[in-house]
């Protein structure tokens, strides 16, 4: 039997081929990754699930080389533009330096294993990888 | 049509380390200060604003120690934007007909605070356990990107230069260079030290392209500013009035829902939107400033507020920069303060004091930074979350 795994977050799901889910308001199409009482850009209170594409372009990063104690240093803080969805998220596989990283990269989404609890559940986190084409 | 709003008397006071001083006695010497700058006491304040984000409402406290009148207080709080936010109550007040003078203050004690965000949750339990508006399972600051302000705004430094080209660590380090060097020239700022390129760009890498020195320097500090109504100006003494700063503008903007907004936060467009309706309440075009303060709370900031704030064609702020425009001898000086990175950023204190530098120049009392001349002022200060302060100041008619 697999071990049993957990998302990092809820918006991530861990298919075969896993991706990141929104909420997207059914009227204006505004996309969440967090619960909202009513749309912030229309006010509409209906929502609908929507699969956010695994690929994108970088649109903004940072290296963060100080953070708060525990925090592994340097990580590369990203915004990657998935076809008109924004994601936060880490950029991975890549050296976390300004040679290697840059705006306008093409990327794609990875997953990868954090940890493990007491009970044997792994958890599994995300991040964007430079896309190999 | 709501009448005129002046600015009588301000003051702030040295910014840095006040370790032996707690908020309200830096709040009491800077409100002092500004009642005496503008030839007034407590009993004809009819208003006092108090803004301070880490102590809470704390303005009942300050009228102890200066003065207990009665007077309504009101204790707001909004990010960095609260020191604007406390001053445009007390204008909100005048030109509602409700007060004619009134008082407003920020303070803060931040010195040696740190990073101010990130490590928001610490590992817990030793079971995964969803909590959380996302159901994390773990700590996301470092995971899901970074909680910390210099690494946001990083992003948004190196999202411009994504969007218009033209931006490199070199660049965002040469408005570093420029905000210390005018540092040396105010006597009231946390950090007085001039850096060479060379200098800022070897300096400790905090998040890239943001170096320690390219970062806002907590610190302690306060300001306070008298307020008072055109018709009550008019009965005062000839030296005051010829001292008042006028408010032509004072204008607070929240972000509007913009794709991304929720992933990055966007602070251009509220500072677009809360610029614009400055220069149309002002009648003053971004051409007829004379000087501005603006929210430098990284390098990578001051950038996009030359767009934001139309000091430049769109797309066009690194051309601007680079022709040396924002350096005290330029076109449109930008933080002759020295800006947050080396006056400091005692962030309640932040969106008084900005407005002080304004009317220091603008009475001609800046010394050996005076910015010759000097007619019109913009005072901008961005608080995440967000909130958009900016206040459009000239000089009183000779």
């Amino acid at each position: 039997m697999a071990a049993a795994r957990i998302p990092l977050v809820d918006y991530l799901r861990l298919a075969d081929e896993p991706y990141l889910v929104a909420s997207e308001c059914e009227e204006c199409a505004a996309r969440y990754f967090n619960h909202r009482v009513a749309c912030a850009n229309c006010g509409a209170t209906a929502f609908k699930e929507a699969q956010v594409p695994a690929d994108g372009v970088v649109r903004a990063f940072t290296i963060v080389s100080f953070a708060a104690p525990g925090i592994e240093v340097p990580f590369v803080s990203a915004v990657v533009d998935c076809h008109g969805t924004s994601v936060r998220a880490n950029l991975v596989n890549v050296a976390p330096d300004p040679e290697h990283v840059r705006t306008g990269m093409a990327v794609r989404l990875t997953t990868f294993p954090i940890g493990t609890d007491s009970t044997g559940t792994e958890a599994i986190g995300f991040g964007f990888e430079p896309a190999a084409d | 049509m709501a009448e005129d709003v002046w600015i009588l008397g301000i003051r702030m006071t040295k910014f840095g380390k006040h370790p032996d001083r707690d908020l309200v006695e830096l709040a009491a010497e800077a409100s002092m200060g500004a009642l005496a700058d503008g030839g007034v006491t407590m009993k004809q304040m009819q208003i006092l604003a108090w803004g301070s984000i880490m102590s809470g409402g704390m303005g009942q406290q300050l009228q102890k120690q200066i003065g207990q009148t009665g007077i309504p207080v009101y204790n707001v709080a909004n990010a960095c934007a609260t020191g604007a936010t406390a001053l445009r109550t007390v204008i909100m007040a005048i030109k509602a007909g409700e007060a004619d003078f009134g008082l407003a203050v920020g303070v803060e004690k931040v010195a040696g605070a740190g990073l101010l965000a990130g490590g928001s949750r610490g590992v817990d339990g030793t079971t995964w356990t969803p909590r959380g508006p996302v159901g994390a399972v773990a700590p996301l600051d470092g995971r899901i990107g970074t909680e910390t302000m210099p690494g946001v705004f990083a992003q948004i430094g190196l999202e411009y230069g994504h969007r218009y080209g033209g931006t490199s660590f070199e660049l965002f380090a040469k408005i570093s260079e420029k905000n210390h060097a005018h540092s040396t020239l105010n006597p009231l700022a946390a950090y007085r030290k001039r850096f060479t390129l060379d200098q800022i760009m070897n300096d400790v890498m905090i998040a890239y392209p943001n170096t320690r020195p390219m970062c806002s320097a907590n610190a302690d500090g306060a300001a306070a500013a008298v307020l008072v109504s055109d018709t009550r100006l008019r009965t005062l003494s000839l030296e005051q009035q010829h001292r008042a700063v006028k408010v032509s503008a004072s204008v607070l903007t929240s972000d509007p829902w913009e794709e991304a907004c929720q992933v990055l936060p966007d602070v251009n467009t509220l500072t677009r939107n809360a610029a614009t309706q400055a220069y149309e309440a002002a009648g003053i075009g971004p051409a007829d400033l004379d000087l501005v303060e603006l929210h430098d709370c990284f390098a990578t900031a001051e950038l996009v507020h030359y767009d934001n704030l139309k000091l430049c064609e769109s797309g066009g702020a690194v051309d601007f920069f680079n022709s040396g425009a924002t350096w005290r001898d330029g076109r449109i000086p930008v933080n002759v303060s020295g800006g947050l990175q080396s006056k400091g950023h005692p962030i309640s204190a932040t969106g008084i004091a900005n407005v002080w530098e304004i009317c220091h120049h603008l009475r001609g009392e800046a010394g050996d930074r005076q910015i010759e001349g000097a007619r019109v002022g913009l005072a901008h200060v961005i608080g995440l979350g967000s909130a958009c302060g900016v206040h459009i100041l000239e000089k009183a008619a000779a």
